[in-house]
């Protein structure tokens, strides 16, 4: 068990690595033709396993950080970030959160949703992106990557959580109900 | 469903975006710059793990040639071995260097070298971040060639230590060019497919122009932004547009921008 803080500051650290990693290293773009993105994936377990702060710190520092080293316009995806975490932490009572199956679908879903609302935006805000037929196949790259990506962001806060987690008191097996008594 | 919370978050974030998107692009220059230099520790992070990385492989190369040279050749001592393998690193170092020298000799104006250091994390730009900057004496829309002087991009925006640029291909990376053939034609190099990194399209050429497949395309200086005469690459096909008023010649770029590790930038 892990302070909701200390995730807050996990969350944020990975995404600060994610989006670096995602600049310095050219190898799935190389191979597959798109880069992808971790955000989304990211977010889906922010907003399945932490708190509306977490969600909107995510989305506001991640989005910037992504945008910085991006040519995109500074901030433009914060609100897209932000919406699909939203849209996961108002139905996550509904969401089988612990099932795989569940964390691949959010990350697919996700995946696709953050970067075609951020090609919407730049194309009516009158911005020129790279845009065609091929990215069809960078969402397929991307949506893959991301719903690939989700469960093993899970398994990694996971192990993180058990690692740096306090474990909490072991119950005791002595029941008071089970005590022989003496006397009389 | 909705609660309190929810409203405040959502609020600040609409409220904190549009505030960023509404500042002054200067100021958002700056907030960006301010951003940027949380990355410099992992920068330096990046380079030294890559230095140890080269470091280890060429250690192990050494070790492992030595240790078949020591079969072949027992007599020979291990110093003059590891003499003669350092002087083939650098002598090979020594004809790269001697290459740039030369093409740098060649070609007139003052060039920076500089390294890429990182790569558009987004798919619909095109884009990398060199380590040369504003201290280095980089500014806007200045000429980026290739280590082999083949033109690259342009310089989109300066920091301190680092600089964006954005390449061939980009939409907002247009080139004013012209075909090497008696016509000597103008075009105008702009956009490509999402995934077509290696081809560009030369448009508003005529009908006349006289384009075949493997004429060169080179810098047109037209426009005031790139120097006239940097090869960019060669056509590979056209076709007529606009009701065949026009044609469209695509362009196969010369530099391998996928791979792009070092580049010159032109300061002068």
């Amino acid at each position: 068990m892990i302070s909701k803080s200390f995730k807050t500051i996990l969350v944020l650290l990975v995404a600060f690595l994610a989006v670096f990693w995602e600049a310095a290293f050219n190898g799935i773009r190389h191979w597959f033709g798109a880069q992808v993105d971790l955000l989304p994936a990211l977010m889906v377990y922010a907003s399945l396993q932490t708190g509306i702060v977490t969600v909107a710190l995510l989305a506001t520092l991640g989005g910037r950080w992504f945008d910085k080293l991006s040519a995109n316009p500074f901030g433009v995806t914060v609100v897209p970030l932000f919406a699909a975490g939203m849209l996961v932490f108002l139905t996550r009572d509904l969401i089988l959160r612990d099932q795989t199956f569940a964390q691949v679908t959010l990350g697919l879903a996700a995946s696709l949703f953050v970067p075609l609302c951020v090609l919407l935006l730049l194309l009516t805000t009158g911005h020129e992106p790279l845009f065609g037929w091929g990215t069809l196949w960078q969402l397929i790259v991307m949506g893959a990557g991301g719903a690939i990506a989700t469960p093993i962001i899970f398994e990694i806060f996971g192990w993180l959580e058990r690692v740096l987690g306090y474990a909490g008191p072991s119950e005791l097996s002595f029941r008071p109900d089970r005590e022989i008594r003496r006397g009389r | 469903m909705y609660k309190r919370p929810h409203y405040i978050a959502l609020g600040v974030v609409v409220l904190l975006t549009l505030t960023i998107v509404n500042l002054p692009s200067s100021t958002k220059a700056r907030l960006k710059l301010g951003i940027g230099s949380l990355y410099l520790p992992l920068f330096g992070l990046t380079s030294f793990a890559r230095e140890a990385t080269r470091h280890t492989g060429e250690s192990l190369q050494t070790r492992g040639q030595l240790l078949r040279e020591n079969e072949q050749f027992r007599r020979d001592n291990q110093e003059l071995r590891l003499q003669a393998d350092r002087l083939t690193d650098l002598e090979r170092e020594n004809n790269r260097l001697r290459q740039l020298l030369q093409w740098e000799q060649r070609n007139p104006g003052k060039y920076r070298a500089g390294r890429v250091i990182l790569r558009e994390p987004a798919n619909w730009w095109r884009t990398v971040q060199i380590d040369l900057g504003g201290r280095d004496g980089v500014q806007t829309n200045m000429a980026v060639l290739s280590g082999d002087g083949f033109l690259v991009g342009r310089i989109s925006s300066v920091s301190l230590t680092r600089s964006q640029v954005v390449l061939l291909g980009d939409p907002t990376c247009k080139v004013s060019a012209r075909v090497e053939n008696d016509k000597s034609e103008a075009g105008i190099i702009g956009g490509a497919g999402p995934l077509e990194s290696e081809f560009v399209e030369m448009t508003m050429m005529s009908r006349s122009a006289g384009l075949k497949p493997g004429q060169i395309v080179k810098s047109s200086g037209y426009g005031g932004l790139f120097p006239p005469d940097i090869p960019i690459g060669k056509i590979v096909d056209m076709r007529a547009t606009d009701y065949g008023l026009t044609m469209v010649a695509r362009v196969k770029i010369e530099a391998n921008l996928n791979g792009l590790q070092e580049v010159w930038v032109r300061v002068k």
